[in-house]
């Protein structure tokens, strides 16, 4: 799988989902009214840089704290298609890879891609390319790829119980 | 091969001969839990699955302790979402008025027992590592799939040993021990790992304090706080349990990530300043800092050993003209012997807030959201930037004996300066 799109960066470390969606929207259940709630904590205006082709460069621990679901419900409303990162919080890992959102596991590429930035990101080879430098990232599990390919534990679960 | 206790509990829960860190396994759940706000968005993504119905309703938990009462009507209709669907599947399910903050209550009622897998819709469900059992925070899509086929995808974790040697003193409590941790290994040092608590000092630990220990085991970014069942655990599950346990423990040999050791001879209070559960310093470095909100409940700390430690701090004094106090039993149970035992007397005579129990304010949900430019001192596990509902408010982290004397004080204190000793 290869993906390509325009950088988002989010420099800080520790990047918590209170911030990424605070507590007081949990009450929303459609991920299309979670989205204009994205990033309030954080940077409101990160909102306005989101497209559909948005490939968001975060640092390290990132979605660290809450379960709430509704953090990459909201990124995959806006357009995020894929997730680049020092490192991530387990619970957050999860919830994108079980909703199909792909991230990687890349410093090399973070430490140069600045907002606006091209990257495209090899899932199969392992590489993250950032205007055209490449780095190489973390391999991915078998299991979590099998599930990205699928587009996340639904789909996943279905080809399960088909085979 | 040796194992850990937490390989132990999912090698018993998985369809594998052996299994090491890094494994991913698929793991039967024993019981699954959710609430007001992760339920709904688990059963939409159930209803996407296909499937009609739980795996088995006597093993399904689901609790209104978020926005309960309702902030507002999307608040009340997520509940009622939670309490129909709920009546229709033939779960448990406790409404407000009848159970309280989720983690605390599922302790209380006997649904959690050692050696058991425990998988909920909140990051703290790692609370429930407090009486042996493997309870790990989810997401709803995990959720609704652990709700459907009775089971979740986990990678096998790490362990990483904890040791508090010695015992505790004067105004030191769970809080402070587990604040110690978090300070040491920070907040993302036990990622794709599980701490254990042994020694001396995690043997003589009553379970409230167990409890809070565990609690905010995910705020170092681990997935669950173990203490392996003991005669101490044994004794609160007796006449609570609603299943028979074993008592599973790590091989002495098995293999750690890492050994961690906390001297609680050296220990005293300590809080985590703003913005994070990481950043934590002695109380004595943050004593002046003047103090308007106190906020003592939430899954860590509701418990009645808080509200009695919060009592003797209150009793006979009255929360400072600048500082309100907002005390939040975790449950009805709690709330109860509260009452019972006149420590809402003792809140009420002190100018302190009563609540009924409630996540509430601890994530910005309502019930005592801070103004900007305040300061509160809470006994919550998470202190994020925004976390109470507003970017522009501080909040330390402390046990429940440092924020009711920040209440008096209007400003953090050592409790020291206000009585002698602990109650003992």
């Amino acid at each position: 799988m290869r993906l390509d799109g325009r950088a988002v960066t989010i420099r800080e470390d520790n990047v918590d989902t209170d911030v990424l969606y605070p507590g007081s929207y949990l009450n929303v259940e459609d991920p299309d009214l979670m989205s204009p709630h994205l990033f309030e904590g954080l940077d409101p205006a990160l909102r306005d840089e989101m497209g559909p082709d948005t490939i968001l460069v975060v640092g390290e621990n990132f979605g660290t704290g809450s379960s709430r679901e509704h953090v990459p419900l909201a990124m995959k409303a806006s357009g995020v298609s894929c997730l680049v990162g020092m490192s991530f919080a387990r619970i957050f890992r999860r919830n994108c890879l079980n909703l199909g959102l792909p991230l990687v596991d890349c410093p090399d590429a973070v430490a140069h891609a600045e907002t606006g930035a091209h990257v495209e990101v090899d899932l199969d080879g392992g590489v993250v390319t950032v205007n055209g430098d490449r780095f190489t990232s973390a391999p991915m599990p078998d299991f979590m790829r099998a599930m990205v390919d699928a587009g996340g534990l639904i789909p996943w679960l279905r080809d399960e119980a088909a085979r | 091969m040796p194992h850990t206790l937490a390989e132990k509990i999912l090698l018993a829960h998985a369809e594998v001969d052996d299994l090491s860190p890094g494994d991913i396994v698929m793991v039967r759940v024993d019981t699954v839990m959710a609430n007001d706000v992760s339920g709904p968005v688990a059963f939409r993504q159930m209803e996407k699955m296909g499937a009609r119905r739980v795996f088995d309703p006597t093993r399904v938990v689901m609790v209104a302790d978020h926005f309960v009462p309702a902030k507002d009507a999307r608040s009340a209709a997520l509940q009622k979402r939670l309490r129909e669907w709920s009546l229709d599947q033939g779960v448990a399910f406790y409404d407000q008025g009848r159970g309280g903050i989720e983690h605390m209550l599922l302790a209380q009622e006997g649904w959690i027992v050692p050696g058991e897998v425990i998988v909920g819709g909140d990051s703290h469900t790692c609370t429930y590592g407090a009486l042996g059992a493997f309870g790990s925070g989810l997401g709803s899509t995990d959720i609704a799939a652990a709700l459907a086929h009775g089971e979740f995808w986990q990678p096998v974790p790490a362990t990483i040993r904890v040791r508090f040697d010695g015992a505790k003193r004067g105004f030191v409590s769970g809080k402070d021990l587990i604040l110690a941790v978090i300070g040491e290994i920070g907040v993302a040092g036990a990622t794709n790992a599980v701490l254990e608590f042994v020694g001396d000092g995690a043997r003589t630990l009553p379970i409230d304090e167990r409890l809070a220990v565990a609690n905010m085991a995910v705020e170092a970014g681990a997935e669950t706080g173990l203490f392996a069942a003991d005669d101490v655990t044994r004794g609160y599950l007796n006449g609570r349990a609603k299943r028979e346990w074993d008592d599973l423990r790590s091989d002495e040999v098995a293999e750690v990530a890492r050994e961690v050791q906390i001297d609680l001879n050296m220990l005293a209070p300590l809080v985590a300043a703003p913005h994070s559960p990481g950043n934590v310093v002695p109380l004595a470095d943050a004593v002046g800092t003047p103090v308007e909100q106190v906020y003592i409940g939430n899954c860590a700390n509701g418990t009645i050993t808080d509200l009695r430690q919060a009592a003797a701090i209150f009793r006979g004094r009255s929360v400072h003209p600048r500082a309100r106090a907002i005390i939040v039993p975790a449950t009805q149970a709690v709330y109860r012997q509260a009452l019972r035992e006149g420590l809402l007397d003792t809140f009420v005579d002190a100018g302190a807030m009563v609540s009924t129990p409630t996540c509430g304010a601890c994530f910005g949900g309502g019930m005592g959201v801070p103004a900007a430019g305040e300061t509160a001192v809470t006994t919550t596990n998470r202190n994020f930037r925004g976390r109470m509902g507003s970017p522009d408010a501080s909040v330390y982290l402390a046990n429940a004996y440092v924020a009711a004397a920040a209440a008096v004080a209007g400003e953090l204190i050592d409790p020291g300066e206000l009585i002698e000793a602990p109650p003992s």
